[in-house]
């Protein structure tokens, strides 16, 4: 009987339960809120109105908030890895060792990165540009609806499966991206890395489609009038990011394909032996890799054009210029991926290639850092806190570029390569350069989002917060890596003299923490006084491109009429010309209708990776038919639009223009 | 409070954590700015180059950026405002064109010095180089000199002045085998060798370590490298000779089973070839056995 039971969950045991009391811990933690969630919305009797306005809807403006929610618990939860993180490397010294275990340590240190690259930058940023894509092209919503939610429950279903691996069984140990033959089965036989190869494969397939989504949409659904060159600057960024999803996703797909061939079916494409190459593993995997750092930077770069220009009252300085610069960006970041590991042993002439290809880099980045420069030049500059992050980003994001060049030169590169000086560098691009500009994206368009604005004096004291303990928490960690410190140490030997700048970057991290509590604080403190802070004009920044427009929030459908475009920032020029364009009347409006098929593929999706996780076989049949019967019965099923009458438009369009038929 | 009192209050904590770094680096080992040998000697210049070429372009971004921020605030509603100027030819080029004349130059740089610091490059000296091969092992270091026939764990010494010629490969995942205070690192990969090329110009005892993650032992995978007179070397590798542990086919396998923080030791009588059967045992086919 025991032995039947135990086949049929494949290698699903009772010894999966957590052993360590920290995990323990976290899982009973994790758990207790969730019930809570739940029990509110029974309580509230909440779920159909969960079901028909959220789960189910294919509305970007919400597919865009359910994305920044899971990001913003993954990025809490990524926080927290990297709270444990500093406690571990500043207290597990000579004799001492610390809180965590190696392995845990190992862990901890793999979940950080997934979490934050796939989870947390990658959610906030297809968050914004649900947000405001379609708002800022003069669109309705994005090209392929039904396929944004899918996307969507893909991305939210791979988290779920994530922290899956925090109760049931454990996550990789074997690093952010899992090396072979580390990450192969000989040396990691349990089920961490499984999960790891999971999660990012459903995140990973949800990313891809956004990618094509997004592109198309920026191609084919741009208002009247609005031609490439009058776009606003985070349309080209996001066109240029979304063509680098396009390109690298794939590749990602197909290397974790390989390696969970090697894991699952005992094939032998990276293995250490039997004619498996591990080269091959790292060369693939940032081939995706690298152009994914451009894809969470790219649309950061874009957050910031929008928001020099608006808050220096002034167009944005050399706009052909960016463009050409985020092409150049664009183009050079497939060709820097070796540069990941000059010391593999490749000859000085394609060392050197890949060094120069990847100082190119810095050309085009600086040109748009001189642009935004002299966009505030002769500007009136509002120092809101969008503005703040903006300046923190400008210092430390060009120092990380200097610490970055330096690295680019091979030799140089010998000695600070996976040290912490690379750690370092690579958290000041991500941090003040992605997280910065996502931060200062939210604060910008929330009250486009939600009719009312953050609390401005909250959000300035969590930027200083983050700035400073950024500095005090990175500046230790580049002299370390110059001392020789490796990265992910658990214990280190007391004479190296290391632990005071440990002890320095866990005060550093405790001053990002008390900044993200401010954060929290700030949401908290600007929904319990939304009334003082409401934004009825639709336009509460004085700003210039299109998602201004309309009401904050705005309607369903975006725009009653499509905005025509004649110029660049053309909500700017609309208000400041004295003729006023002809209004037509309102038509009727095609909008998607909601389905509960994206959600059911995500749920799928998920079955199939959790039964291939742990073996068990049968649940993986019913998990792929699940999939097969969802998709077959959506593209089967009838009608996937609805219409919104000219009388419906007219109800919701008349008392926002004062009582007056458009 | 006044403007000064300001700029005091920004700049006093500045300068103090400046002057409590100085002062307490100045007593440690800060590797690869004080190396202590010929490569690292190269690299940190290297590294001193790039630094002030990148400031040519980051020291006026920093200083327009207060500048800029400062005088063009809301408040000062004196200062120009020009709402539509957008577009400078001149501004342009010189933004795109001086960075780009910077990053020639430093390609110009990272040419040259790829090649002239190739880890696989022998280096040019008249006393004849010693080789040393490198075995990564769950989790220690093994240092094989095939000409003397002895081995050590997680410590080595090497003459000063001497070019040593690592032979690197890896008996289980991926390491990657650093020596800040000499210069550089290699990958440690199992089925390969690997090359690199120092040579000591000080006389210390320096750390090294695995910078790749390689399971749970990983940072205990330390090693020491003591750089000697070539009398104190001699006397060293005579000493291993009489050592009372030998390393043949059966010990190695020992050796080479999962272990963590192992202290130093010593081995005699090394067979021939065992760093090129180490390497060979990834090319068999699919066997039952993974010892040699």
């Amino acid at each position: 009987m025991m032995n039947n039971l135990a086949n049929i969950l494949g290698k699903l045991n009772v010894h999966a339960l957590p052993s360590s009391p920290i995990t323990a811990g976290a899982v009973i933690g994790g758990s207790i809120a969730v019930l809570a969630v739940i029990a509110l919305i029974t309580y509230k009797k909440r779920w159909t109105w969960l079901y028909k306005e959220w789960i189910t809807t294919t509305n970007h403006k919400k597919i865009g908030v359910m994305y920044i929610i899971v990001a913003v618990l993954m990025l809490l939860r990524g926080a927290s890895d990297a709270g444990m993180m500093r406690l571990q490397q500043a207290t597990s010294v000579g004799s001492a060792h610390g809180l965590l275990s190696p392995n845990m340590f190992q862990q901890v240190v793999s979940a950080h990165g997934t979490i934050m690259i796939f989870f947390a930058g990658m959610g906030l940023m297809f968050g914004l540009i649900n947000l405001v894509l379609p708002l800022m092209i003069g669109a309705r919503d994005v090209a392929f609806p039904f396929m944004n939610s899918t996307s969507f429950w893909l991305f939210a279903f791979g988290a779920v499966l994530i922290n899956l691996s925090l109760g049931i069984g454990e996550f990789s140990a074997a690093g952010w991206l899992a090396y072979p033959p580390l990450s192969e089965l000989k040396y990691s036989p349990g089920v961490g890395v499984d999960y790891w190869i999971w999660s990012l494969q459903i995140a990973g397939i949800g990313s891809l489609l956004s990618g094509i989504n997004f592109i198309v949409t920026i191609l084919k659904m741009r208002a009247p009038g609005m031609t490439l060159m009058k776009m606003p600057m985070f349309a080209w960024s996001v066109l240029g990011a979304m063509t680098l999803v396009a390109f690298a996703f794939p590749i990602l797909t197909v290397t974790l394909t390989l390696l969970a061939l090697d894991r699952t079916l005992g094939m032998h494409f990276f293995s250490a032996g039997y004619g498996g190459n591990a080269m091959m593993y790292i060369n693939l995997i940032w081939a995706w890799g690298h152009p994914e750092v451009y894809i969470l930077i790219l649309p950061a770069f874009g957050i910031f054009s929008e928001i020099v220009s608006t808050f220096s009252s002034k167009r944005l300085f050399g706009y052909k210029s960016m463009v050409w610069a985020i092409w150049a960006i664009v183009f050079l970041s497939y060709g820097v991926w070796l540069h990941h590991f000059f010391t593999m042993g490749a000859g000085a002439n394609v060392n050197a290639v890949f060094g120069i290809a990847t100082m190119l880099i810095a050309v085009p980045t600086g040109v748009k850092i001189f642009n935004w420069l002299f966009t505030m030049y002769r500007g009136r500059i509002r120092f809101t806190s969008p503005m703040i992050w903006f300046m923190g980003f400008v210092f430390l994001f060009t120092m990380g570029g200097v610490a970055g060049v330096l690295m680019a030169v091979p030799p140089i590169d010998f000695q600070l390569h996976n040290s912490l000086f690379l750690v370092a560098h690579f958290h000041t691009m991500i941090v003040s350069g992605v997280l910065f500009g996502y931060f200062a994206g939210i604060t910008y368009w929330f009250p486009k989002t939600f009719g009312f604005r953050l609390n401005e004096k909250l959000g300035k004291y969590a930027a200083y917060c983050w700035i400073v303990g950024f500095i005090l928490a990175f500046l230790p960690l580049y002299i370390l890596g110059i001392m020789g410190a490796t990265r992910r140490m658990d214990h280190y030997s007391a004479s190296l003299g290391w632990q005071p700048l440990f002890i320095v970057a866990g005060i550093g991290a405790s001053i990002i923490f008390i900044g993200l509590g401010l954060q929290i604080l700030q949401v908290i403190v600007s929904i319990w006084k939304r009334n003082e802070t409401k934004d009825l004009s639709g336009d509460p920044w004085s700003a210039r491109t299109l998602e201004w427009s309309t009401t904050s929030p705005p309607p369903e459908y975006n725009f009653a009429l499509l905005p025509v475009v004649n110029q660049r920032d053309a909500y700017w020029a609309s208000k400041h010309s004295k003729t006023k364009t002809e209004n037509d009347s309102y038509s009727p409006i095609y909008s998607p209708k909601n389905t509960s098929s994206g959600f059911f593929i995500g749920l799928f999706s998920l079955t199939i990776g959790f039964s291939i996780i742990w073996h068990i076989w049968w649940l993986l049949i019913i998990g792929f038919l699940g999939l097969v019967l969802t998709i077959i019965l959506r593209t089967t099923s009838g009608e996937h639009e609805k219409v919104i009458t000219v009388s419906q438009i007219e109800k919701i369009e008349i008392p926002l223009n004062g009582g007056t038929k458009a | 409070m006044s403007k000064k009192s300001k700029i005091l209050i920004i700049l006093l904590p500045i300068i103090l954590i400046l002057a409590v770094s100085v002062w307490y680096l100045s007593g440690q080992n800060v590797a690869v700015l004080q190396p202590a040998g010929v490569i690292g000697q190269k690299e940190r210049s290297l590294i001193f180059i790039a630094l002030i070429l990148s400031a040519v372009v980051v020291l006026p971004v920093y200083a327009l950026t207060i500048l800029i921020a400062w005088k063009y605030r809301e408040g000062n509603t004196s200062a120009k405002y020009t709402p539509d100027w957008d577009h400078s030819r001149v501004l342009e080029t010189i933004w795109w064109g001086i960075p780009l004349i910077i990053i020639t130059i430093l390609s110009v740089i990272t040419w040259n010095s790829s090649h002239a610091l190739d880890p696989y490059q022998a280096i040019a000296s008249k006393v004849k180089p010693i080789q040393v091969q490198v075995v990564a092992l769950d989790w220690k270091w093994l240092f094989i000199y095939p000409k003397q026939h002895i081995a050590s764990v997680n410590k080595f010494v090497i003459p000063l002045n001497t070019p040593i010629s690592f032979n690197i490969t890896s008996d289980t995942v991926m390491n990657s085998f650093w020596l800040p205070n000499l210069g550089g690192q290699i990958y440690a990969m199992p089925g390969m060798s690997t090359t690199l090329h120092l040579m000591a110009n000080k006389a210390g005892s320096y750390y090294g370590s695995s910078a790749n993650i390689s399971g749970k032992g990983f940072s205990g995978m330390n090693f020491t490298a003591d750089a000697v007179s070539s009398n104190s070397y001699n006397s060293w590798i005579s000493s291993l000779a009489k050592s009372k542990s030998v390393l043949n086919l059966n010990n190695y396998n020992k050796l080479a089973l999962p272990s963590t923080y192992n202290r130093v030791s010593y081995y005699k009588n090394v067979p021939d070839g065992l760093f090129e059967n180490i390497i060979m045992k990834y090319m068999e086919p699919i066997t039952n056995g993974s010892s040699i």
